[in-house]
């Protein structure tokens, strides 16, 4: 497999205001992110998890090491636009990333930027929108709408520049339950079926678990990285850093404590179920 | 309360008027009000007044809705009548109280200011009830790309103005949430004399302005994201093109504006 994302020893401090010294997030930091996978990045407040999304687009540059995005390095100042036609960005607010006051114009926003020629923009915006479900909605004011729908049109606009990669960082945080799930299966379809790239940073375990990789930052550097059964069995470290594995596996360790022996990588309720009901068979 | 606020409503239609370009629509107002200072007399404002009753007419919009705008026009519609009734000067006195004077002639023009006045906004409302602000935007940064040349920077004014259209509903919305809030913890917004009415709105308007900047922050990052390089290089989804229809409305429009001149040569 290719390597979409690739992070060689990157340091980033954030400049400090007047005389105050910067804050130090990343020291030494190493990743690399196949291509056609997806990976969410788990990590508690400050751990710097969104400081390392915003590298993946070049929108903060290393102060020391690399990013490489598709062989491209994104300090490069001739190949950022190149860097961000690949790894696409979607924000937290939904309301802070929609441009214009018509759905399908906002959608058509990224390609218009890439001086795409018109027949192509409409070709474009119709799929993106046909995509994440909200095609019908093309002619609507993204105010009117909820929030999971402007989420989804706001990964419509960055599908319609056809990235190979989506980087989304919390795009749930502001989100209902039925707007999480709109979003997380729309994310999930675009990786199986499109075989785009996902990167999802979140504090959500339950959707990590959706993910094929999951990595653990605390404080800048990597706290785990694996499955997402091998990351959430190892409840003490998770602990330990301020986090907690989905609630099937805490469960399973809990009553580990009191003296069972349950795996602790049932990650599905009705997997976990099955494990109890065999336990307590006898 | 806030949510009443209508600014260069739109209402969807499919009207002829609905249809033309953007850019026609803006040309021939432009040529409406060239017109309607040209007008002189009552038979040229006759013909105004017809031109404008038709296009309405086709147009489909309610007449209710002009009348709704005109309200926060109500001050200055008053004070352009009571200044011309009173203080024109003239031979047929219709009325003498004390020191106010009414002639036939200052009544003929203060009815004539009004009119003026009152065809020139309903134009304008005309424009922006039959656009969409987005057309709007497009119409007015096609009609002013000439200006690109003398370095008038058109395409980011009109981003700004497509930007700032979309997130009044956003910042609305906001401030019905800020007052509630502060609602909910005493302020009180609604008596007091004007200066503490003023003073109350102080607390709303520091958080909105902190968050309107953490916003604009957020969406110039989004718009990099976005490949946003200005507007070098850039296409439209929608482009806008001259139909027959367009030409036709053109042609009516220079008629209007001959035929104005012609009574006006006149002296009509």
């Amino acid at each position: 497999m290719n390597t979409a994302i690739s992070v060689e020893h990157l340091a980033y401090t954030y400049p400090g205001v007047d005389n105050t010294p910067g804050v130090t997030v990343f020291e030494d930091l190493n990743l690399r992110i196949e291509e056609g996978s997806f990976v969410a990045i788990l990590g508690g407040n400050g751990c710097g998890k969104s400081t390392l999304a915003k590298h993946f687009n070049a929108i903060l540059l290393p102060c020391g090491g690399k990013v490489w995005v598709y062989g491209m390095d994104t300090s490069d100042e001739d190949k950022r636009i190149a860097v961000r036609r690949s790894a696409g960005m979607v924000f937290q607010n939904p309301d802070n990333q929609i441009v214009a006051n018509v759905v399908e114009e906002d959608v058509a926003f990224g390609p218009e930027n890439l001086g795409i020629a018109s027949p192509e923009i409409r070709r474009r915006v119709n799929q993106a929108l046909t995509q994440v479900g909200m095609y019908e909605y093309r002619e609507h004011a993204p105010h009117l709408l909820s929030g999971g729908q402007k989420q989804r049109v706001a990964i419509a606009g960055i599908i319609a520049m056809e990235p190979k990669c989506i980087v989304l960082d919390e795009p749930t945080a502001m989100l209902d339950p039925r707007g999480r799930r709109e979003v997380m299966e729309t994310v999930t379809r675009l990786n199986r079926e499109k075989n785009i790239t996902i990167v999802l940073i979140t504090h959500h375990m339950d959707e990590a678990a959706k993910a094929q990789r999951v990595i653990v930052l605390n404080q800048g550097k990597i706290a785990a990285d694996g499955t997402p059964e091998a990351v959430f069995s190892q409840v003490e470290l998770l602990h330990g850093i301020g986090l907690a594995s989905p609630d099937t596996v805490e469960l399973c360790w809990e009553l580990n404590q009191q003296g069972f022996a349950l795996p602790l990588d049932s990650l599905d309720p009705e997997e976990c179920a099955q494990i109890l009901y065999n336990a307590v068979k006898i | 309360m806030l949510k009443d606020i209508t600014l260069g409503q739109y209402f969807p239609g499919n009207s002829p008027i609905h249809r033309l370009d953007p850019r026609t629509k803006l040309v021939l107002l432009v040529a409406y009000i060239v017109a309607l200072f040209l007008a002189v007399s009552w038979v040229s404002y006759a013909v105004m007044l017809v031109f404008l009753i038709s296009v309405i007419a086709v147009s489909g919009v309610p007449p209710k809705s002009f009348f709704k705008g005109m309200k926060p026009l109500v001050f200055i519609l008053v004070f352009t009548g009571v200044l011309n009734l009173f203080f024109t000067r003239g031979e047929t006195v219709l009325l003498e109280v004390g020191f106010i004077v009414i002639t036939l002639e200052g009544l003929a023009r203060a009815i004539m200011m009004l009119s003026r006045i009152l065809m020139l906004v309903t134009g304008t409302f005309l424009l922006t009830y039959t656009t969409s602000p987005i057309a709007l935007t497009d119409g007015l940064e096609s009609l002013l790309s000439p200006l690109k040349k003398i370095r008038v920077p058109v395409h980011e004014l009109s981003m700004m103005m497509c930007i700032a259209l979309r997130f009044i509903p956003t910042l609305i919305e906001e401030t019905d949430k800020i007052m509630s809030a502060q609602k909910a913890r005493g302020a009180d917004f609604e008596s007091g004399k004007l200066m503490e009415r003023v003073r109350a709105l102080i607390p709303i308007l520091v958080p909105l302005f902190i968050s309107a900047f953490r916003r604009a922050d957020e969406l110039a990052t989004a718009m990099e994201c976005r490949c946003y390089q200005g507007g070098e290089g850039r296409t439209k989804m929608k482009l806008l093109h001259y139909k027959r229809r367009d030409f036709f409305a053109f042609g009516i429009g220079v008629v209007l504006v001959a035929v104005i001149c012609v009574l006006r040569r006149f002296g009509l």
